[in-house]
């Protein structure tokens, strides 16, 4: 039976059954990484660009992804006591705040969304993925905890194709370097057809969740492919791929997403069902979580659906056709880490913006830039002027942080996005009249 | 033939320094039909490759504090460092238009996205982000770097029109390994007497190296130390410091000079790394690519931009630095937005502090131009070391 739409709490958010199920998932988590210590189970760090979670698992390590521990700072309002508290401590007013959520986090007791402490990392596996501050990330987090530290360097896709001399670079790396200390630090011997079981599972999952990215390309989009996204991509992104647990979340998640279609809904916003789909966008770039829900609020009042985002690829580029592939186990990992948004090149990124804009018939374009992220946000000026100029449809900006209070300023942003809001209807009536 | 003075051979580095127009290269070009310039970004690159083509590496390190920048800033946010902003306007006001191909190393995010602008910006030119190995052991970093540089000698082979023998890189690698000595030499004079080639001086002279021919610039060099050990110059009672965090968008003149006027001697420093990246000799028999990657992963410099494995080597190059030179304090001086060298900063920071040796900072961009703040903190850095010194 299909599950309807319910009440969490706070009573005053609404969501939507898999919400209710991914926040579950994600709790549960928490629970077991704070109860390592007691359980005796082993915590690796890593990245979400390039989190080898299938690998990981083969070890019975449990996975910890600080950007998601920032995320959840963010949206608790804790990061910005945070952030101010790792400055205070010397680092630079210019970094990264997730970092600096990171590091203000540990020094005030490392305390997770449960409210428990999170045990310290056993290994930190610095994924060198799509983005130069991990490298550092992890070299300071390396300094705290004393650690092993296990590195695994993604070459970076600047020629817009995958060579066979950066995936055997991948793979000696994971031969001779990440294995190796994966079994020493667990104790547990690598076996390859664990790793291809994950993978498996990894691939049924993705098809899933694929499924409902693509859903966004139905009129209405039953689904926001931003604001709900970010709930999506969660547990595949996080521990859970390559798990029962995802393959029955995004099988959940595809018939509530099928559901809607069949009735014709759009997606179901903190503020109830979105009345009508106004305005179709595709946005670039992450979002701000420490005001995340008026943030959404903003598009969806107006009656503005985010119907495709590059966003939801950092972690897997699984809409343009990649699938874990258990047959290939250590080149499919190398594949994937290559393959993610940001290791992607400008100008695929302009191509992929371009076609999720022509695929989805969305209005325009909207980049929010992130001043935290010189990976998303270097270029993306550029990228507003091309795919404008490639799609014939009207693009903007907008300037937020991710988990810096400091850098979102509602009434800007608001101000932005209501002239946007008129510059798509002026598009539209140019073209009627046109017509 | 009498020796050019010190004043002679800085008078004609700072011209070079100054021409946004980048004239010597574009005469070296001229001189001789098929000729090829390769543009090259900070950090590093193997320059010999480029040189066995039969072509001139040219080192692009922004637009320094006399260039207008009009287009660039309409590419960028307020919160990006200004080199990617100034390398575009050289690019789109025609200041490059020589160039046959651009090189942007791997260093951060900035410069990695930079090199997909320029891509769309100037798709009729070469453009390569060159990877290079963040993990050091022959098997696996060295491959892949063997791989990359493999990869580029091809690229400049169909530039070139012609094919680039080893023999013809290991003659390159010498004329390079020659200019190294000579910049190390230089580096050595400045710490053991930096009255005498003050980095001002030092500086301008080893930036002349990323716009000449190299074997130009090593008869500069080799004049410019001859020079400053036969000049008298008068010792000032300055306080020797290293100076680190500039290995990617470049200090103005002034801020250099600044510093030297406030009481520093900068007896070493990360500026322009290029020159001076592979520390010793590179064998020049043999696999040249093979010869070169060693170099790079077991015989390089160290910097922000770089990852560290062990984690009781990190910072230690700093260390080692301060005591090789008889530096006295380290002066931080980060681009603004400087992923790496900003990130880096407090590990570094903590490692001085467990080495006792005290150091300051501050942020510049490469067009700053009011200097009396960081003149007084570097004053009152240099007052402190003093006062320390003597109690």
């Amino acid at each position: 039976m299909r599950p309807s739409i319910v009440k969490a709490q706070p009573a005053d958010v609404e969501k939507d059954a898999s919400m209710i199920k991914q926040k579950q998932m994600m709790a549960k988590h928490y629970d077991r990484l704070t109860n390592a210590p007691q359980t005796g189970e082993k915590v690796a760090s890593t990245f979400v660009p390039g989190n080898l979670n299938e690998l990981i698992m083969c070890f019975d390590l449990v996975n910890n992804l600080p950007e998601v521990n920032a995320i959840q700072s963010g949206l608790r309002k804790q990061s910005g006591a945070y952030v101010m508290e790792a400055e205070r401590a010397g680092h630079s007013e210019d970094v990264c705040t997730y970092v600096k959520s990171d590091i203000g986090m540990m020094m005030k007791g490392n305390i997770s969304p449960n409210g428990k402490k999170l045990p310290d990392p056993d290994v930190l596996l610095l994924s060198y993925t799509g983005c130069f501050t991990f490298l550092k990330w992890f070299e300071l987090l390396r300094e705290q905890y004393k650690c092993p530290t296990i590195f695994l360097q993604t070459p970076y896709m600047a020629d817009g194709k995958v060579t066979p001399n950066m995936v055997q670079y991948m793979v000696k790396q994971l031969k001779e370097n990440v294995i190796p200390v994966l079994e020493e630090v667990s104790g547990v011997k690598f076996d390859i057809d664990r790793l291809r079981e994950n993978l498996r599972k990894s691939a049924v999952a993705e098809d899933d969740l694929v499924h409902v990215l693509q859903s966004g390309k139905n009129k209405p989009s039953p689904i926001d492919a931003y604001f709900g996204g970010i709930y999506y991509i969660g547990p595949i992104f996080g521990a859970f791929r390559g798990t029962d647990d995802a393959i029955d979340y995004y099988r959940f998640l595809r018939e509530e997403v099928d559901d809607r279609i069949l009735k014709g809904l759009g997606p179901v916003t903190p503020d109830g069902p979105m009345a009508e789909e106004k305005y179709r966008l595709v946005v670039e770039g992450p979002p701000n979580y420490t005001s995340f829900r008026q943030f959404w609020k903003m598009f969806y009042d107006e009656g503005a659906t985010v119907v495709a985002s590059s966003y939801t690829k950092v972690g897997g580029t699984y809409d343009y056709g990649f699938r874990h592939d258990p047959d290939r186990p250590l080149e499919t990992l190398a594949e994937y880490c290559l393959g993610v948004y940001t290791n992607r090149n400008l100008p695929m990124r302009i191509d992929m913006l371009c076609d999720y804009i022509n695929e989805y018939e969305a209005d325009g374009l909207l980049i929010n830039s992130i001043k935290s992220c010189n990976s998303f946000s270097a270029g993306q000026l550029l990228i507003m002027r091309e795919v404008e100029k490639r799609t014939g449809k009207p693009a903007a900006f907008i300037e937020t942080d991710l988990v810096d209070p400091r850098y979102f300023s509602a009434a800007n942003v608001k101000n932005r996005l209501e002239s946007y809001f008129q510059m798509v209807e002026q598009k539209r009536s140019g073209a009627g009249a046109a017509a | 033939m009498t020796n050019p003075s010190t004043a002679d051979i800085v008078a004609r580095a700072q011209d070079l320094y100054e021409d946004l127009q980048f004239t010597a290269a574009r005469d070296w070009k001229k001189a001789e039909p098929g000729r090829k310039v390769i543009g090259y970004m900070p950090v590093y690159i193997p320059r010999e490759l480029i040189h066995a083509a039969g072509m001139l590496p040219l080192g692009i390190m922004g637009g320094g504090d006399n260039l207008e920048v009009i287009h660039g800033d309409a590419y960028y946010q307020s919160y990006i460092c200004r080199i990617p902003r100034s390398t575009i306007e050289l690019g789109v006001s025609g200041r490059l238009d020589f160039v046959d191909g651009m090189l942007f190393p791997s260093i951060c995010d900035v410069i990695r996205n930079l090199s997909g602008m320029w891509k769309m910006l100037f798709p009729d030119t070469y453009s390569k982000y060159f990877d290079v190995p963040q993990t050091y052991d022959d098997e696996i970093g060295g491959t892949f770097y063997v791989g990359e540089m493999r990869e580029f000698r091809e690229d400049l082979e169909k530039i070139a029109g012609r094919s680039i023998t080893d023999d013809q890189i290991n003659a390159s690698i010498k004329v390079y390994n020659e200019n190294r000595r000579l910049v190390s030499e230089l580096y050595e004079l400045r710490a053991a007497v930096p009255w005498q080639a003050p980095a001002s001086e030092a500086y301008l002279v080893i930036r002349a190296g990323l716009v000449l021919p190299v074997e130009e610039h090593s008869v500069m060099l080799r004049q410019y130390i001859d020079a400053a050990k036969a000049e008298k110059r008068p010792v000032k009672d300055n306080c020797k410091v290293v100076v680190t965090g500039m290995f990617c968008e470049q200090p103005p003149l002034n801020l250099i000079k600044s510093l030297e006027l406030s009481g520093c001697y900068v007896v070493d420093d990360d500026f322009m790394l290029v020159s001076r990246w592979l520390i010793g000799d590179v064998t020049t028999t043999g696999d040249p690519l093979y010869n070169l990657s060693q170099a790079f992963l077991h015989h390089s410099m160290s910097t922000a931009a770089k990852y560290e494995p062990d984690l009781a080597e990190k910072g230690q190059f700093l260390v080692r630095a301060v005591k090789s030179s008889g530096a006295e304090g380290v002066i931080f001086a980060s681009t603004s937005f400087c992923d790496p060298a900003l990130l880096d900063r407090p590990m570094l920071q903590n490692v001085l502090k467990a080495a006792d040796i005290p150091f300051i900072a501050f942020k510049y961009a490469e067009n700053s131009g009011q200097m009396q703040p960081i003149r007084e903190q570097a004053g009152t850095f240099v007052d402190s070391i003093k006062l320390w010194s003597a109690a």
